[in-house]
């Protein structure tokens, strides 16, 4: 074997000999457990629709379900068995943010509520929320920069 | 002591072993300082050195100020040095304590403990969260190990200590500790044969942490 001197070579040789993700099969079990939950969502959106709501109030009672099943199945121990399995699959739509913000807020119970369940409820889901937030503004300042007439209509 | 992992060559060593990470105690803090607690208790009826004859004791764990030693040791009533070096602890402790005992102490108490909910709670994410872990990432032990460390008895000994250098080869990935420890691991080894004019097959085994299989 050849000497490991550099820090680049060692790292091509560590990229080398680590086992890499499964990642067909990690695509696969995200791919159709990430199309379940949105079917789900869908269906949900289905119901509501034909039982008079309009299309907004429709979607704000997916988004009310299906984080309430998520906060419910991360506190029975089960979302991180499905998040195991399928990954980005459950991680991504928004059962993924519920359990995100849940799972701290489990975990950090035993440091008290303010200290612990309200201080650390965000660790997981704070970069995604300040990004997120941050990347909204910025779009928000683009448009109006950009597209002040439709602006006007709406 | 260790917690559930049974079916390893050295599961009929173990004094005692757990059922569940919280053995009685409402968070996994406190299971963890119960575990280094009876365990040093376990050492001591062992050994047959009662604590008010240990001069001092080295030790440390994962957490935040060491928590579990010092809180699990507390009781004990003994002198007390706080021991930080994550996977190297005992070593580092078992280290300390065989210089203390060669300069002015006759009995030496060295332990540490982890637990792999709070190091998980610490250090990655909480237990519940629904994320993937790669195949390099490594797994705390929940465990505890102590020794006794004194100027008389009949062995083993501590004969020779090579501390090890840091030895950073930019590994980024906080999930491959493997690879960032490695090469540290390699240059303690080295250092150790140049300074004995031993070789490795002067040993009947080498042993290291923190290594997987595929190492």
């Amino acid at each position: 074997m050849d000497p490991l001197e550099t820090k680049q070579t060692y790292q091509e040789y560590v990229d080398k000999k680590s086992p890499n993700s499964p990642i067909l099969k990690n695509c696969f079990n995200a791919f159709w457990v990430g199309g379940l939950i949105c079917s789900i969502g869908q269906v949900i959106l289905n119901i509501c629709k034909e039982r008079g709501f309009d299309t907004q109030t429709s979607g704000t009672i997916v988004s009310i379900l299906l984080i309430g099943i998520a906060a419910f199945l991360t506190g029975l121990n089960l979302f991180n068995k499905i998040g195991k399995f399928a990954g980005a699959g459950s991680l991504i739509p928004i059962t993924g943010f519920a359990n995100s913000i849940v799972s701290p807020a489990m975990e950090y119970k035993s440091e008290g509520y303010v200290m612990g369940v309200g201080g650390k409820m965000f660790t997981v889901a704070g970069p995604v929320l300040v990004f997120g937030i941050s990347a909204s503004i910025l779009v928000g300042i683009i448009y109006l920069i950009f597209n002040t007439q439709s602006i006007t209509l709406v | 002591m260790v917690l559930k992992k049974l079916n390893g060559p050295l599961s009929r060593y173990f004094d005692q072993t757990l059922d569940d990470e919280f053995w009685g105690e409402k968070t996994w803090e406190k299971a963890e300082s119960k575990i280094i607690k009876e365990t040093v208790n376990t050492v001591i009826n062992k050994s047959g050195v009662p604590a008010d004859k240990i001069d001092c004791m080295f030790a440390g764990d994962l957490l935040n100020q060491c928590i579990s030693s010092s809180f699990g040791l507390r009781e004990l009533n003994i002198p007390f040095f706080g021991v930080f070096g994550a996977c190297s602890t005992f070593v580092e402790s078992l280290s300390l304590g065989a210089i203390a005992v060669e300069g002015f102490a006759k009995n030496v108490l060295c332990a540490t403990s982890s637990h792999f909910c709070s190091a998980e709670k610490q250090f990655r994410f909480p237990l519940e969260l629904g994320n993937q872990r790669p195949p390099s990432s490594q797994w705390t032990v929940t465990g505890s190990g102590a020794a006794i460390v004194s100027k008389d008895g009949q062995g083993p000994y501590i004969t020779h200590i090579t501390p090890g250098k840091i030895v950073d080869m930019g590994i980024k990935d906080a999930n491959n500790m493997g690879a960032a420890m490695a090469p540290a691991f390699a240059d303690t080894l080295i250092t150790h044969f140049l300074d004995t004019g031993r070789n490795p097959s002067y040993y009947d085994a080498i042993i290291s942490r923190r290594f997987r299989t595929y190492w």
